[in-house]
């Protein structure tokens, strides 16, 4: 006797607590083993690349705050880049040490929020986030000690950024800088050596270097599958090459090691901090800049290492205020690329962890 | 009958000694009365839990927990329940009305029929049955098919997947749950809950440290709180079996989940830690406190420990814990045959050294993440 069997299609979102935003994936299961996965973008298109033609290159960072709401200043950074390109404008030297030490804060902000989500999605219920968000808490303090917000920021500007730093504001990031290593330390400890979380993150999920590669995967994802490959060391920006700072390269590509990467990140953006703290001239946070700003006739492409990968801005210029072309290169979005190669033949609860693991912010997948 | 299994005619045993010896009406009566005072302790029971996990949980994950409602937040369960109750009943349109309706009932009553042979102080208990243990192994296990007729009824996906992974998730727990409660037996030499709770001189915990721990492990499991609440794991299958459930039949689930915690800190403190008896206190009150002991414990490990795969649950099941409850039995066998002499302390300390080494030599033996590697 022979049963009739048919695949089993479950939707995985776009309402779904993990799909970190409004993304759906339609996983076709044997049982609890995924045959297939068709991820669904586009829910969260709010047509921000147009909009941005519609105005000024000024008025557009407020456009990159709200892709990534949880890198915004990393995003600020990659679009004035871009402008600055254009434009060939220079920025001071003061202005690159806060704009260096904004986007390594966000950076850890960022994979704090990663390694929360990531582990909550193993099904750690709610506590190792509620710590992650403890310690990102206080670097939002001091990005409203800076600028007024805790989200969307809107701290840089073409040519420098938006405003100096407060008196206050060093002696408070030295003294969470110095309390840092000891928390990421700690709590590492006690989540490294979990057996249940190893079992479920070794040897799982694994990007080999080649599809990596060819799937044009960046930031610590790649880095995790053994790839030496950071924007801020491979072309060096704003003033990475003055830092002492190492990449930290995985060698399985597994979870675990994207776990891991983030964890090292973390120590490397505070070795970057307390040099650019030291280092920190005084003087000009903002250049000349035309108030309204007409970029000769061109295109350029600025692109730096964020959080979640490489993000690029590429902006053609037709010589008027507006940009004639606004186009985004997200890292989200093209992490995702490897999604159905990493879950074909996995458990639905790997699935989800996959998906944690690569960490994407639907703000950036859909714009 | 029931009445076949009351062998015990101490009237001080088989009747409430909580109750007048000359109650009017007899057995029936007695029933009677207890079931409403054995109902009441599981609706307050399951109200005081909620509280306690809310609370002790908010303090794991600093922050503060509920505190608006009355003093404390302690009305905050009562609040809750109004609201589960006043919500609409929604049956999916493709749904089996009928078995949409009764798995709720089925997954209830028999976690409430556990608390039967739970002796409350010594002797009170609804019947002390001779088989008491046995029956608490046999209906503990019946509420599983609730749950798999919820989540077959509901005609959702996700139901579904929860269902499967829940039958088989209960049903390998039940083997090393049942053989890790036997070492208890051989050490009594009797099924009577009444009987464990009085010859635990020193509490079994001690004697079975082995078997507490499979006994905790696997309970983990038959009530699929972490790190074996696949059931309803949320970042995978959102709700898992109930996520077709709305208004009192959602309650009677989130009853159940929660009248399972307390029937197994209530078996855990009856069988391992010495039920009643303790110094000082009320008996009832020590229970009490035994109790909440024990849930603080697996709300501990529910803050701490991320979720098991399903495959790695099955594993943990058949391959650490089933062999190690097989070998605590033959060892607890050994003893009582062997050394019925010998000072329970000795004993104590010779099991404390087999528990910690078999352990260890068993989780080198078997681990977990496996040895497999991976190309790159």
């Amino acid at each position: 006797m022979t049963f009739k069997t048919e695949p089993f299609v479950v939707n995985a979102g776009p309402q779904h607590p993990s799909t970190h935003g409004l993304f759906r994936m339609r996983f076709t299961l044997d049982g609890e083993v995924i045959q297939d996965v068709e991820p669904v973008f586009g829910y969260l298109h709010r047509g921000i690349e147009k909009l941005a033609e519609g105005l000024n290159y000024t008025q557009d960072i407020v456009f990159t705050d709200r892709m990534d709401y949880l890198t915004s200043m990393s995003n600020n950074q990659a679009y004035v880049l871009a402008v600055e390109k254009l434009a060939g404008i220079q920025v001071p030297e003061r202005a690159e040490y806060l704009r260096v030490i904004m986007t390594e804060l966000m950076r850890i902000s960022s994979h704090l929020m990663t390694v929360g989500f990531l582990l909550n999605e193993l099904g750690a219920f709610m506590t190792p986030l509620l710590y992650m968000f403890r310690e990102r808490e206080k670097i939002l303090d001091l990005f409203e000690m800076v600028c007024g917000q805790r989200l969307t920021y809107n701290y840089l500007r073409i040519g420098g950024v938006s405003q100096d730093i407060p008196e206050e504001f060093l002696p408070a990031l030295k003294r969470y800088i110095d309390s840092l290593p000891g928390f990421i330390a700690e709590y590492d400890q006690l989540l490294a050596e979990n057996e249940i979380l190893l079992m479920r993150t070794k040897n799982i999920g694994i990007l080999k270097r080649e599809t990596a590669i060819n799937c044009s995967v960046s930031g610590p994802v790649l880095r995790a599958s053994g790839v030496n490959w950071d924007i801020r060391k491979a072309d060096p920006y704003s003033i990475y090459d003055r830092f002492d700072f190492d990449v930290p390269v995985g060698s399985v590509g597994d979870i675990y090691d994207r776990y891991r990467m983030r964890i090292e990140e973390m120590h490397q953006s505070i070795r970057i901090i307390k040099q650019a703290m030291a280092q920190m001239p005084s003087g000009e946070i903002q250049s000349k800049v035309p108030r309204v700003l007409r970029p000769p006739k061109g295109e350029a492409y600025g692109h730096i290492e964020a959080p979640k990968g490489e993000l690029g801005f590429y902006l053609v210029s037709d010589g008027s205020t507006n940009p004639y072309r606004f186009h985004v290169r997200p890292s989200s979005f093209i992490n995702l690329q490897v999604l159905r190669e990493l879950m074909t033949g996995v458990k639905i609860a790997d699935a989800i962890v996959i998906f944690g693991s690569i960490d994407i912010c639907l703000g950036e997948v859909d714009r | 009958m029931l009445s076949t299994f009351i062998t015990n005619t101490n009237p001080n045993i088989l009747y409430a000694s909580a109750l007048p010896p000359d109650w009017p009406g007899g057995f029936w009566s007695h029933m009677l009365i207890f079931i409403v005072i054995l109902f009441v302790f599981v609706i307050l029971g399951v109200m005081a839990f909620i509280y306690i996990e809310r609370r002790v949980l908010g303090r794991f994950q600093i922050r503060i927990g509920p505190n608006r409602t009355g003093p404390f937040g302690i009305i905050q369960p009562v609040a809750d329940t109004i609201k589960i109750l006043i919500k609409e009943d929604i049956i999916p349109q493709n749904a089996d009305g009928l078995l949409h309706l009764l798995a709720p009932a089925i997954a209830f009553i028999p976690t409430l029929m556990i608390f039967a042979v739970i002796p409350l102080q010594n002797g009170v208990a609804l019947v002390d049955l001779n088989i008491g243990i046995l029956y608490i192994v046999a209906i503990s296990s019946v509420s599983v098919v609730g749950i798999l007729m919820a989540g077959w009824a509901s005609n959702n996906k996700y139901a579904l997947i929860s269902a499967m992974r829940v039958i088989a998730q209960v049903v390998s727990y039940e083997i090393p749950l049942a053989l890790s409660i036997i070492g208890v037996v051989l050490l009594t030499g009797n099924l009577s809950m009444n009987s464990i709770v009085e010859s635990q001189n020193i509490p079994f915990i001690l004697l079975q440290p082995l078997g507490f721990i499979i006994y905790f492990i696997a309970a983990l499991a038959e009530i699929n709180r972490t790190p074996f609440d696949l059931l309803e794991a949320e970042s995978e299958i959102v709700a898992g079996f109930n996520i077709e459930y709305s208004g009192i039949k959602f309650a009677l689930f989130f009853l159940t989940e929660y009248a399972e915690a307390l029937a197994i800190s209530a078996i855990i403190a009856t069988i391992y830690l010495g039920g009643w008896r303790g110094p000082l206190l009320p008996p009832i009150l020590w229970f009490l406190i035994k109790m909440v002991a024990v849930f603080i414990l697996i709300i501990w490990v529910r803050s701490t420990l991320p979720r098991i795969r399903i495959d790695q649950v099955m594993g943990f099941a058949w391959k650490f814990l089933l062999p190690l409850a097989l070998i605590n039995l033959l060892i607890t066998g050994l003893q009582v045959i062997t050394l019925p002499d010998l000072s329970q302390w000795v004993i104590v300390a010779i099991n404390f050294v087999v528990t910690a080494v078999l352990i260890l030599f068993w989780s080198k033996f078997y681990r977990l993440t496996g040895d497999k590697k991976v190309e790159v």
